[in-house]
């Protein structure tokens, strides 16, 4: 019998035990154990339902970090190559260069506990101890300067810990904006010129085609260099559109 | 046209170019031209026997179409396995796209799960908390839909300015399948919501563990819990063996791999919810839980990746367009930079949250071209310019740009991604 037949057979036989379902059901499903939902339920909310008994301090939670967080978000948060920065960032959000932190953007540091403990670290997810977890989350508040180095967090004070941009978020208003709702729309005549101010070529950030498409691509390449001089654009200033939407993008998936 | 142009009408290239030539010689078409080799010469494959049908037990393109494929871009993500692909958009027509070309993002690489240790879980504020096998499942009735999933970040590069050249890195965050699957209400059901229950947070099974709260109403409303696409099993990236459907709304929320539905009372703020899926405006504020995925269209044809080829006369522009809020019933598109209009002919399906296939056809004389379509909603909102957006969202939002594209098509019928005033 193969695992899958032998899971189904098992199934099937659970199934058979399951508590008698609701007259309008299927009957479908088994029960889940108790220690089916604990080995699952892991989520914490804001309010500090789900969190663990446990406590850790920053100075644990520091050895933690750098041995298994600093190769990709720094010794104190700051972020390597393109991975999340953690710490730092405050002031930056109403700025061209927003720096969205823990401690600058986040809302809620029961997000923290559960991100660290769901899917931290990158690659051996799940494997931190609740005490571990609970120092690496002191420690990332102490590089965010919102503790001291003496800090120890734990579930009886987790949630008297607020971060400072918590009221900064609110619920979505798109359909208030003018742009929402019917409106009537230009036909004919719209406008009397047209001129082209932004171009992705002068960016020149596509990635390259490997394939037959190559045999276009000097051909487009070769047009846009040309069309740059007429617009009259100089290298700085191209530099300088480069470098600002380069960065901005980093973050749209990360 | 050369003899050397002629004998390259098999590869990719050569095609193109013959494309051009004959262009330029369509106003000559009656005039003595050479006898066309791929008529006069016998090819191979009408000469010798080709593969058996046992030599692709599982169909896949031509190799001519070899260039059809996912792209990523390497610079937005510090690695692959927490990162996205894009969908040749412009390599598409219709309204489907191909299970192998829907665009990929994983948060911690595709899990590669064993149906046979499949489970789903629904806990929390439940009557009876259950757990379901995969076979459990497909005893629901089940259910047929084709609905766009749109990743909430698509055109989130495009913010300050035009940036990639090419539809599928502007636009192809996104794909339109037909999902077979149960009603996400018909589970919870059975495992009975108590009446505190307002919130449902499903759970991956993959290494992010990826959770999104989602309120009951939209839970009950037209969620599914999906297992086949386009009629095959969900291929591993699209969440095998199961994930759920979230119609009209971000991407991020239908979560793969689904391990568990917990029902409760509030929403849970998790990752990506906050840090993550969270609209920043440009006084520092920002908008959360911002779900449905506004009415947006975008040219595939032509377009950068896609140029006009096929030298002056008779043209097809075509695009798709979608709306999180209802269906498509009108798309406008312009030749030139939006002084006059007109109505795009829309075919196939128009379904609601599915992607709708647009065309116009026109005659193209060498002009230069700046070409843009507006997408109108059944909820009559109409598609913004991306100067109309940044005036009520700034520059910092990354997501739910619907802004409208612009494509410069120069007098060779090269294409550049533009903006114009």
């Amino acid at each position: 019998m193969s695992r899958f037949l032998k899971a189904l057979a098992l199934s099937a036989a659970a199934a058979a035990l399951a508590a008698p379902a609701a007259a309008d059901t299927l009957g479908l499903g088994r029960a889940a154990t108790e220690a089916e939902i604990a080995a699952w339920d892991i989520d914490i909310r804001p309010d500090g339902q789900g969190l663990p008994v446990g406590s850790g301090d920053v100075e644990t939670g520091e050895e933690l970090f750098v041995d298994l967080c600093a190769s990709c978000h720094g010794d104190f948060g700051e972020g390597v190559d393109r991975w999340p920065v953690l710490a730092g960032g405050l002031g930056t959000l109403d700025t061209d260069d927003p720096v969205k932190t823990v401690g600058s953007y986040w809302p809620y540091l029961s997000t923290v506990y559960d991100y660290v403990h769901r899917a931290m670290p990158f690659g051996n997810a799940q494997s931190l101890s609740d005490d571990e977890v609970y120092a690496i989350t002191a420690y990332i508040l102490y590089s965010n300067d919102l503790v001291e180095d003496d800090f120890e967090l734990s579930n009886e004070n987790f949630t008297e810990v607020r971060l400072p941009n918590e009221e900064n978020f609110f619920m979505d208003d798109r359909a208030e904006s003018p742009l929402f709702g019917a409106r009537e729309v230009c036909m004919t005549d719209c406008k009397e010129t047209v001129e082209i101010l932004k171009r992705a070529v002068i960016i020149d950030v596509t990635p390259e085609t490997d394939d037959e498409d190559a045999s276009l691509a000097p051909k487009l390449i070769e047009g846009a260099v040309q069309r740059d001089a007429s617009l009259g654009l100089s290298p700085e200033g191209e530099t300088m559109i480069s470098s600002a939407v380069v960065v901005a993008a980093a973050d749209v998936t990360e | 046209m050369t003899d050397d142009i002629l004998k390259k009408t098999s590869s990719r290239r050569g095609f193109l170019a013959g494309g051009i030539a004959a262009g330029a010689t369509t106003v000559a078409a009656t005039v003595a031209r050479a006898d066309d080799p791929a008529i006069t010469e016998l090819p191979y494959w009408t000469q010798a026997l080709g593969e058996g049908v046992d030599a692709r037990p599982y169909g896949y393109p031509s190799e001519y179409e070899a260039h059809v494929v996912r792209k990523n871009v390497p610079w937005l993500t510090a690695d692959t396995v927490s990162s996205i692909n894009f969908t040749p958009l412009h390599e598409l027509d219709g309204i489907i796209t191909p299970n192998g070309l829907c665009f990929e993002r994983h948060h911690s690489g595709i899990a590669e799960v064993d149906p046979g240790e499949y489970r789903l879980m629904i806990n929390g504020l439940v009557e009876r908390p259950l757990v379901f096998t995969i076979e459990d499942l497909k005893r629901f009735p089940r259910v047929n839909h084709i609905y766009f999933l749109e990743c909430a970040a698509n055109t989130g590069m495009e913010w300050r300015g035009a940036q990639l050249n090419g539809c599928q890195f502007t636009h192809g965050m996104i794909h339109n399948v037909m999902y077979t699957g149960v009603k996400l209400s018909d589970v919870l059901a059975e495992a009975g919501v108590k009446t505190s229950g307002a919130w449902i947070l499903p759970e991956g099974s993959d290494a992010s563990a990826m959770t999104r709260s989602i309120p009951m109403e939209k839970a009950l409303d037209d969620c599914l819990i999906a297992f086949k696409m386009n009629g095959e099993a969900l291929r591993p990236e699209q969440g095998y063996p199961a994930r759920l459907v979230v119609p009209g709304w971000e991407g991020n929320m239908w979560v793969k791999w689904l391990r568990r539905i917990e029902v409760g009372d509030k929403p849970w703020h998790h990752r990506e919810e906050t840090s993550k899926y969270t609209d920043l405006l440009a006084d520092g504020k920002a908008r959360r839980f911002t779900w449905e995925m506004d009415v947006k269209s975008v040219i595939t044809n032509p377009s950068p990746q896609a140029p006009i080829a096929h030298g002056h006369g008779p043209a097809v522009l075509t695009g798709v367009a979608w709306s999180g809020r209802g269906t498509v019933p009108r798309v406008d598109v312009t030749l030139d930079g939006g002084k006059n209009w007109v109505q795009a002919r829309i075919d196939g399906p128009s379904l609601n949250k599915s992607m709708h296939r647009f065309y116009h056809e026109f005659t193209w004389r060498g002009e230069p071209l700046l070409l843009q379509s507006r997408a109108h909603c059944s909820t009559g909102t109409v598609q913004p310019t991306k100067d109309e957006l940044r005036e009520v969202r700034g520059e910092n939002s990354i997501y739910h740009n619907n802004g409208i594209q612009t494509w410069y098509v120069n007098e060779k019928g090269e294409a550049e991604n533009v903006e114009i005033s």
